[in-house]
């Protein structure tokens, strides 16, 4: 029997290891997941599909917590695969006025994500009772709804960021929740590219950091990850919009750029130009 | 009421030998007996009042309120049953959110006077029930600019410029028709709408009551919300005053 401590050596349970550690036939014993399946039962069932992979795809999104709040960015491109098939899209989107979620991954999915949002403020706007949703109730009902989609093997493909400041305690919550239902939080965040490329940087300059960090140099910091990934992210784009969460309220800006330098490609194969 | 106890007044499906339905008619008596409504449509936005008679002086104010909202842009008072309005509100939730979700824009209000117009009117057509106690102010403002509606048990509805219904309807009214509704603003209106209801009441005959007042349109971001605590207390104070002046004349 492999041991392994890795999970993706496990297997799956009722496929590839049939015997317990006594020989003993695993299947006939424990059938509680396949108790709570839906049971396929008509002629179409096993045509039925649930999303099995993201079509028009928005790239990482990154996010910081800075002394009055939380900064977020994400670049204007919906691809369709490789192509960079629409060039003006927000992928930052308000919930209420003291939260700002952006999203990476299906845009599809996203747009009903912000649907099911909206419906949910208005249903708490009409109770008129005073209260409000702020960062952390949107955060607890994304990762619920998250995390519901993908039991139910159907899942939304995104991997959201979930930014804001409670306009009362004047508290920020900068959260993470994706297509798994996985969930964290913590003072700076990327997602896909950015959780690999931005994240070095974004530690160094904001967490490592010894003093405040005011609204003007986290604004800094969002472009230079931005540029970052820019040079690194072939399904990204230089032009970038960044929402700022204050315990005033928020606020999502024009589209941006940054300034680039390409002269280096020359001399580095694989950027073009080489014939050998 | 001579036709009292001839039988034609048992069920809301049997008329009357001179065609009437007399369930719609008492629906309308428990409507003039409930507290004032009234509803101001201006240029910028629509006002609406309540006069919330207060069943016991042991109720937290600000609690149990009148004017309810629909949908972000929506806002509904009610004249009559109070449980039959705030039934009314959950129904009309429904058709927003419906609305919403069908065609990803907010509802127009003439649609939502229809559909809670046909809703009200189903409760007509059977013996099994009975009609909505209540008469309803609707207001809204979005691009198709500002609207008010006003829906009768019956499910009969009317666009106003300004509209009254509850116990102080006829006087009410009165007081509506002297308004120039092409100069007042949202904030006057507000102004307007307190003094009729202190207006209407009177307190050696009428227990006491709460005032309410919501607006939607520029002045609220075009948003259904009560009118800001300071403005409130603004209006208040002065239709009080207004109208105590008003009954010494008297």
């Amino acid at each position: 029997m492999n041991m392994s401590n890795n999970f993706t050596s496990w297997g799956r349970p009722f496929t590839d290891a049939k015997m317990d550690m006594y020989g003993g036939d695993v299947t006939q014993r424990y059938q509680l997941g396949a108790q709570q399946m839906t049971v396929p039962d008509d002629k179409f069932s096993e045509g039925v599909q649930k999303t099995q992979q993201p079509i028009v795809t928005g790239t990482s999104v990154i996010g910081l917590k800075f002394k009055d709040g939380i900064m977020l960015a994400a670049d204007n491109l919906a691809s369709y695969g490789s192509l960079a098939r629409f060039k003006d899209i927000q992928r930052l989107y308000g919930v209420g006025s003291n939260t700002i979620i952006g999203a990476a991954g299906d845009m599809s999915d996203f747009q009903h994500v912000q649907h099911q949002l909206d419906t949910l403020i208005t249903d708490e706007y009409c109770h008129d009772d005073g209260h409000s949703l702020g960062p952390a109730q949107i955060y607890e009902y994304m990762s619920t709804l998250m995390y519901h989609r993908r039991s139910q093997l159907n899942p939304l493909w995104n991997a959201f960021v979930v930014g804001g400041v409670d306009p009362k305690s004047g508290e920020s919550t900068l959260a993470y929740v994706d297509l798994l239902g996985t969930t964290y939080s913590a003072p700076t965040i990327g997602t896909g590219y950015a959780s690999m490329i931005a994240i070095p940087l974004l530690r160094r300059l904001v967490e490592d950091r010894q003093e405040p960090l005011n609204k003007e140099d986290a604004l800094d910091i969002i472009k230079t990850c931005m540029k970052v990934l820019f040079y690194r992210d072939a399904r990204s784009l230089n032009k970038f919009q960044v929402a700022t969460i204050t315990k005033e309220g928020s606020e999502i800006s024009q589209s941006m750029s940054v300034d680039t330098e390409w002269g280096f490609a020359e001399g580095i194969r694989g950027y073009g130009g080489q014939t050998q | 009421m001579s036709s009292i106890g001839t039988g034609y007044d048992l069920s809301a499906s049997t008329y009357s030998p001179d065609g009437r339905i007399f369930q719609i008619e008492y629906a309308n008596k428990a409507v003039e007996n409930a507290g004032t409504v009234i509803g101001i449509r201006t240029k910028d936005g629509v006002i609406l009042a309540a006069q919330k008679l207060l069943d016991s002086k042991l109720l937290v104010s600000g609690t149990a309120k009148r004017i309810l909202t629909a949908d972000m842009h929506i806002g509904m008072a009610s004249a009559g049953l109070r449980a039959d309005g705030k039934h009314l509100q959950t129904r009309a939730r429904e058709e927003c959110k419906n609305y919403r979700d069908n065609y990803m824009s907010p509802i127009p209000l003439k649609h939502l006077s229809d559909r809670l117009g046909s809703y009200l009117n189903a409760y007509t057509l059977y013996s099994s029930v009975r009609p909505f106690g209540i008469s309803t102010v609707i207001s809204s403002c979005d691009k198709n600019g500002p609207q008010l509606y006003a829906i009768e048990p019956s499910g009969l509805y009317w666009g106003y410029q300004a509209t009254a219904i509850g116990k102080g309807k006829q006087l009410a009214q009165t007081e509506l028709e002297k308004l120039n509704f092409d100069e007042l603003s949202m904030r006057q209106a507000v102004f307007e709408a307190a003094r009729i209801i202190h207006l209407v009441h009177d307190p050696t005959k009428d227990k006491g009551f709460e005032l309410e007042i919501s607006w939607i349109g520029k002045d609220s971001q075009y948003k259904h919300v009560h009118v800001p605590a300071q403005l409130y207390d603004e209006a208040n104070e002065l239709g009080k005053t207004q109208a105590e002046s008003g009954r010494m004349q008297e």
